[in-house]
């Protein structure tokens, strides 16, 4: 099965890198160009996971992750901060806004598909 | 799927956005002005971050390191660990200045400027505190693919015999409601090797009295195979607090107990997680809304530019053809071709508005350039910019950098004077450059003003009559006196300054706008400062031309450039003693250029009386007058480079097709009135 991914990320860069990251390991993605844009596609895109930014415009990630944790159809659907912050402190807050998990900008491809494959149950490569 | 190149293109694309943003940004940090100084602390964070991400993706490792750099010290500020003070600002500035560089390098796979980086970095370095990441050891900066936390226990060394791991999952309902599930995280284990999994339902209770905040269900898993303790590790590191779980090498019956229902892990949540976060704001303000915009690569605009000019063309042939057939009185094709002409129009002023772009980065690199040379000559100056939203050809817009910095180092360097002249004059110590744009009657017009001193003309005479470049019992007006600026060769400065030096001077300011069919035009008033403005067309890729005949020759003049136009018989033409011929007009007497004797196309003297004459103007207001058979049409045209396929030509600045299809040059009337020697001074070097 294919799984959904809604990915949003207010760098056109990363998005494409992202895009084609994930659209190489058959996920099918949607973009979003910040938090608000994410949370407006939410149901539209029914993602089986979604990975967020944490600094973008409008809302940023901790918003996203309320919001998806507020949707009674997503509030167990994995969300994973992307993010180039990586103080221990940020995670922690991630994780009490309600983040399964985190990965650190710049990415490895891998190391991402890894990461999504292993939250989402799909058995690794 | 973009490739990388593209994404790559993307990436300094988004980066030119970023910096604009980030400059914006830190300027009004610096000035203490803004929105508000958290929102701007944000915004310019958020930049810098963007650009950090984006560079790691592309291994721009100065790019990312530096970066990583000056969003320590951002977030400092942001934190309220680091208080904004004017040491702060000027180094946020030059680390602003110094990202756009690495930037700059990193587009063109240049080598990051050692010493200026290495400066930036101390700068940055003086403020960083030690909350964040030590800088100085993440300056060199290595890719993380993932942030692990450490492994609570050192890998077995492995002398314990079965390569068998157990482990018990005892899941929290923080780990549920963070969406890890355990059926996928036993999943993923199962890629390390043949797994069983017993489910424990020791402590489930019957459905009725379930308490979803409290679950009870755990499983043992053991997982055979030489899989590390590091790599199971892993496996839990986003639910680590959020589950017990314990992990012991050898098969069940080995394994120490865990106990599922006991207490002796630490019950989670951990204490580090507040049980309930405390609602955040999460919507942050809205900036402005922006304008939907899409990003086009800028030669589909031209290709699509040159189309439309085809169109255009292919319009005029059409309906010429028509005419010669005899059908263009016919109503339904001349309203048709109308509609069409009509149509064809709207669509060449739609592209020319895609090309179009405000000039703001341009005026904004400026302020960067005005930092510098205040720096280096040790004057105080501020810029004061209006109209940075007046909308320019970007290809005007890209080869206006030069010469604006050009000018406005000048105004700095010799426009304003020192701070000690400045006192004594009762003026500000801060010198002020202004820099305008508008719009006025179909050009741009540019003004680089300063509250300097004004031109000293006796001075620049002086110094002109001393490199012989006019002779000292020339009469000259002031404004004649100011155009010896920009002759080639002149420079009011003894020695070339570091700043406006490098040997070039307002000749080549001026030579640069002249090929974007500009012009330059000086005022200055002694004591109270100078004023140099550069008008410019809108557009590179059509003209208003008047199209003249000549000797079966068909060619165009730039209208801009046309004063008047009158024919043989309302003349009079008086012969010099050099056998040169002058127009006679109430103005003076205005010299002659016969365009059919200029270009070659009939012996020396032998022309008969022109049909008309047309005066043209130059740059600095001197006139020739050219002479023609007739005056064809009156038409706007699409210019056509032939420096691509011929070279330059003197004389000619471009060719342009007809509506008859027939190829017509475009006269380049600058050259022409170099050729006549017109003007107040003999210009030397002329172009012909």
């Amino acid at each position: 099965m294919t799984h959904r991914i809604l990915a949003i990320d207010d760098s056109p860069t990363m998005r494409g890198l992202i895009a084609r990251t994930l659209g190489e390991h058959d996920f099918a993605v949607t973009l979003a160009e910040d938090g608000a844009d994410g949370l407006d596609r939410l149901a539209e895109v029914d993602p089986h996971l979604v990975l967020t930014d944490i600094n973008m415009p409008r809302l940023d990630g901790f918003g996203v992750i309320e919001g998806v944790r507020g949707h009674p159809a997503y509030a167990s659907t994995p969300v994973l901060v992307l993010t180039t912050e990586s103080s221990p402190e940020l995670k922690r807050r991630a994780r009490s806004s309600g983040a399964t998990g985190w990965i650190v900008k710049p990415f490895d491809d891998m190391a991402l598909v890894g990461v999504i494959r292993r939250v989402l149950g799909v058995p690794l490569g | 799927m973009a490739d990388l190149d593209e994404l790559r293109t993307t990436f300094f694309e988004e980066c030119e956005d970023l910096l604009d943003r980030l400059g914006s940004g830190l300027r009004e940090l610096a000035g203490g002005a803004g929105a508000g100084p958290d929102d701007t602390v944000h915004a310019v964070f958020r930049a810098v971050h963007s650009i950090k991400g984006g560079a790691g993706a592309f291994g721009l490792d100065d790019l990312v390191g530096f970066a990583h750099l000056f969003e320590t010290v951002l977030d400092g500020l942001r934190a309220g660990r680091t208080a904004m003070s004017p040491a702060l600002a000027e180094d946020l500035l030059r680390a602003g200045d110094m990202l756009d560089d690495l930037v700059q390098a990193s587009r063109d796979g240049a080598p990051p400027p050692a010493e200026s980086l290495a400066r930036a970095v101390a700068g940055l370095e003086r403020h960083a505190d030690g909350d964040g990441d030590d800088p100085l050891d993440d300056f060199v900066f290595e890719p993380v693919a993932l942030q692990l936390d450490a492994p609570d226990t050192a890998p077995d060394t492995g002398a314990a015999d079965p390569a068998i791991w157990t482990i018990d999952l005892a899941p929290a309902a923080a780990m549920y409601m963070n969406g890890n599930e355990p059926a996928a995280l036993i999943a993923a284990l199962a890629g390390l090797g043949p797994l069983q999994v017993a489910a424990r339902t020791q402590g489930v209770v019957p459905l009725a009295g379930f308490d979803i905040d409290d679950p009870q269900l755990a499983w043992r898993i053991t997982l055979a195979g030489d899989a590390d303790r590091a790599a199971i590790d892993h496996l839990f590191d986003f639910v680590e607090g959020l589950a017990r779980i314990t992990v012991t090498r050898g098969a069940p019956d080995m394994a120490p107990q865990a106990d599922p229902t006991g207490s002796a892990p630490p019950a989670a949540p951990a204490a580090d997680e507040p049980a309930a976060a405390p609602p955040r704001p999460a919507a942050q303000p809205a900036p402005a809304a922006a304008p939907a915009t899409v990003r086009v690569n800028l030669d589909r605009v031209d290709r699509l530019a040159n189309l439309v000019g085809e169109l255009v063309i292919t319009e005029s042939v059409l309906s010429q053809s028509l005419a010669a057939a005899g059908l263009a009185s016919n109503g339904e094709i001349a309203g048709g071709l109308d509609r069409m002409r009509h149509l064809a129009g709207e669509i060449q002023e739609s592209v020319m508005a895609i090309r179009a772009q405000p000039l703001r980065p341009v005026f904004q690199r400026m302020e960067r350039v005005l930092r510098e040379a205040a720096q280096a000559t040790g004057k105080s100056a501020r810029l004061v910019t209006t109209g940075a939203d007046t909308e320019v050809d970007k290809t005007v817009i890209e080869r206006l950098v030069d010469p604006l910095t050009h000018m406005i180092r000048n105004a700095v360097d010799h426009g304003l004077e020192d701070a000690a002249t400045r006192r004594a004059a009762g003026k500000p110590e801060e010198g002020t450059i202004t820099l305008t744009a508008a719009h006025r009657s179909g050009r741009v017009v540019i003004e680089i003003g300063d509250d300097g001193g004004g031109i000293n003309r006796a001075r620049v005479r002086g110094i002109a009559e001393d490199k012989g470049l006019v002779s000292p019992d020339a009469v000259l007006a002031p404004s004649e006196i100011d155009a010896i600026l920009f002759m080639p060769g002149f420079s009011s400065k003894a020695e070339v300054s570091a700043v406006s030096g490098r040997g070039v001077g307002l000749d080549v300011v001026q030579r640069e706008i002249q090929a974007l069919g500009g012009r330059v035009g000086i005022a200055s008033s002694e004591g109270a400062g100078s004023a140099f403005t550069i008008s410019l067309p809108l557009t590179l890729a059509v003209l208003d031309g008047m199209v003249i005949e000549f000797c079966g020759q068909t060619m165009v003049l730039p209208l801009a450039s046309v004063v008047e136009t009158m024919g043989r018989a309302d003349t009079t033409i008086r012969t010099t003693g050099t056998g040169g011929r002058m127009l006679a007009t109430p103005g003076g007497l205005v010299p002659m250029i016969d365009l059919a004797d200029r270009f070659g196309l009939r012996p020396p003297d032998t022309a008969g009386d022109p049909g008309v004459l047309v005066v043209i103007e130059g740059d600095d207001g001197s006139l020739v007058a050219v002479t023609a058979d007739r005056i064809l049409d009156q038409r706007q045209v699409v210019i056509k480079s032939v420096e691509d396929h011929c070279g330059a030509v003197p004389g000619i600045s471009a060719a342009t097709i007809l509506g008859d299809g027939r190829i017509a040059l475009i006269l380049d009337p600058e050259a022409l009135l170099h050729a006549a020697g017109a003007g107040p001074v003999a210009f030397a070097g002329g172009i012909a």
